[in-house]
């Protein structure tokens, strides 16, 4: 599917006070996508996620939707409808006003609002509850409410703001799914804001990773769990295991040999490296191989001994130390033929992985992890 | 043993505190004209105070100035709240720690004040020295009030109606008023109760000219606790209670 742009971010500044937040900062969002906005607290997702809502103003920059810019637009006048992390309710409304509200506002015709309401309720499954007060309802359901309040406006964006992050683990889970099929349905793009990398994951077609203010990298799901352009995002996304190297040789474009803890090894890369250039070779703890055959001259791998393991139901977790005392994890799903296997701890094993399912990177850091 | 010793501490504690009370209230129905014992119910002395016109005329002033200075300080406590809620402003640290000097002044020195001043600009002591003094004292009351119901609210309200469309003023006719509506109402009865029993910067700031119930009331008591007084302390207790288990009400009810 081909998308166009629909909003994008160009060289926004933003400060509060003295403290920059945001410098230099683009974005382009594709018009229909899921979009989300992914990094730690405290590394300026929600202030992006304010501008375009306007609810700030950048202090320079441009914010363009559909090559218009919105920057000095109040919040009010923006076509963007936003779900907030408390939900922000009116109390003192009750559901079927509450997302009448924004139709209300807009001059909406009596009739016209009670059809849209009611679809958009429908569209949550929550038309049992048109009159009931927001105090009555369940954390999932106000979560609902809050959704179709934004939805039933037909935003061109629809804006959510660490909108599962109140709900416990199970409903997030429903109501990650629930987000995704809704967003499929009505078509609209929707720019999702979250510290939560599995939830990103899950239901993004894009993946903005954020620290410091900083894009870090903008792709596909795939792309960032799978060939991280750094350390940060490596380490962000789900768990990793870096060795640090050195590129020994080179065996022609895109593959090298190096040397990885005194030990020469082929490795595979989407970089140019020149002889003499560190590197960081990461491995998912999926992507670790396990040799714990008895005899050591047969071994493949890393040599180093067994430290923990914990059983998770659907893979064994072991953490084992290199003899360089480097840590890695590994995670191992249970085997057909096999589903006793287990280590027991301080067993010398060797850790391999398959060739060609590292991602190689340049350092970023001096020394060994 | 225990029992009985915690049962009757309490009780002893209920009679300090209402046995006067309730003495009073009994007084008000008693024949005897000094009260030392009781000799049979009437509502003679109801019928007299209310041939008394000179309490009669200070209890309508007391009534009208209790009623304008709580309008008028609600009205401008209200905005204040808002305006400590919902803007950022130069010195606004300051301007609340301001209001609670004024709150927790002792009367004595917030009466000599206002007597100071309004000597010094030369403003007659009446009707609007008074008005005046009792919207200054009953002002922080509504702002407290008041700020403490916005204060309570999900700071994104406001930003949620903002992002469905709504300009500054529908925010606040739509939301913000109706939200703190009984908080207003809770200012204004606190304002009422608090005018209507002030005796101490009443009687510096007022003149022979307008003469108010909680004054007229001092000087009487001052040659003898008549039947009369009883009668009208009664009175006044009863329209407290109402308007304190009205606001109490107004507060406690859920959105």
């Amino acid at each position: 599917m081909t998308r166009s742009p629909i909003l994008t971010l160009s060289n926004i500044s933003k400060r509060f006070a003295s403290q920059e937040v945001l410098s230099d900062f683009n974005l382009t969002i594709q018009d229909g996508e899921f979009f989300t906005i992914l990094g730690p607290s405290g590394c300026g997702k929600t202030t992006v996620l304010r501008l375009i809502a306007g609810f700030e103003q950048p202090n320079e920059g441009q914010i363009l939707l559909n090559g218009d810019d919105i920057a000095r637009i109040p919040a009010e006048k923006r076509p963007f409808n936003t779900v907030f992390q408390s939900y922000a309710l009116f109390p003192h409304l009750t559901v079927f006003d509450n997302v009448a509200f924004g139709l209300k506002m807009a001059g909406v015709d009596v009739q016209d609002i009670a059809v849209r309401v009611a679809d958009a309720l429908a569209i949550v499954r929550l038309s049992e509850f048109a009159t009931r007060k927001p105090h009555q309802l369940s954390g999932g359901q106000k979560q609902r409410v809050a959704i179709a309040r934004a939805v039933v406006n037909r935003p061109k964006i629809l804006l959510l703001d660490e909108s599962l992050s109140a709900l416990d683990y199970k409903l997030r889970q429903q109501m990650q799914l629930e987000l995704k099929q809704l967003q499929r349905q009505l078509g609209i793009t929707f720019v999702y804001v979250t510290h939560d990398q599995e939830e990103a994951l899950s239901m993004s077609d894009r993946i903005l990773v954020m620290h410091n203010g900083q894009a870090q990298q903008v792709g596909t799901p795939r792309e960032i769990y799978e060939s991280p352009r750094n350390l940060f995002v490596a380490q962000f996304i789900g768990e990793i295991n870096v060795f640090d190297g050195e590129i020994v040789q080179a065996l022609g474009e895109y593959q090298y040999e190096a040397s990885i803890n005194g030990v020469v090894r082929e490795i595979r890369c989407d970089h140019r490296f020149a002889v003499g250039d560190k590197v960081h070779v990461m491995l998912r703890p999926e992507d670790l191989r396990i040799d714990c055959r008895p005899d050591v001259a047969e071994r493949k791998g890393f040599p180093g001994i067994v430290l923990e393991r914990s059983y998770t139901g659907q893979t064994l977790n072991s953490h084992i130390e290199l003899e360089n005392g480097q840590t890695l994890m590994a995670h191992e799903f249970f085997d057909e033929d096999d589903p006793d296997f287990d280590y027991s701890i301080n067993q010398k094993v060797g850790v391999d992985w398959v060739p060609g399912w590292e991602h190689v990177i340049p350092a970023e850091r001096s020394g060994k992890a | 043993m225990m029992k009985v010793f915690k049962w009757s501490f309490i009780a002893a504690i209920f009679a300090y505190l209402y046995l006067p009370i309730a003495i009073l209230v009994i007084n008000s129905f008693n024949v005897s004209k000094y009260g030392y014992e009781w000799k049979g119910f009437t509502l003679n002395w109801y019928a007299k105070l209310w041939e008394n016109e000179a309490l009669a005329q200070a209890f309508l002033n007391s009534l009208l100035i209790a009623t304008l200075a709580a309008t008028a300080a609600t009205l401008i406590g209200t905005l204040m709240a808002l305006a400590l809620y919902r803007y950022r402003f130069p010195l606004k640290a300051t301007s609340s720690g301001l209001l609670f000097i004024v709150m927790m002044s002792p009367d004595i020195v917030l009466a000599i004040t206002f007597l100071v001043i309004f000597i010094a600009l030369g403003i007659q002591l009446g009707f609007w020295s008074l008005l005046i003094a009792h919207i200054t004292f009953c002002l922080p009351f509504v702002v407290i009030t008041v700020y403490a119901q916005l204060k309570g609210f999900d700071q994104y309200l406001l930003e949620a109606a903002q992002d469905l469309g709504a300009s500054e003023s529908r925010i606040f006719r739509l939301i913000i008023f109706p939200l703190v509506f009984p908080a207003i109402v809770a200012g204004w009865l606190l304002s009422f109760t608090l005018s209507l029993d002030d005796v101490i910067i009443s009687s510096f700031v007022t003149g022979p000219s307008f003469e108010i119930l909680p004054i007229r009331v001092f000087s009487m008591v001052k040659v003898g606790v008549s039947p009369e007084v009883n009668v009208l302390a009664t009175l006044l207790l009863a329209l407290s209670l109402l308007l304190v288990t009205f606001s109490t009400l107004l507060l406690r009810r859920k959105h």
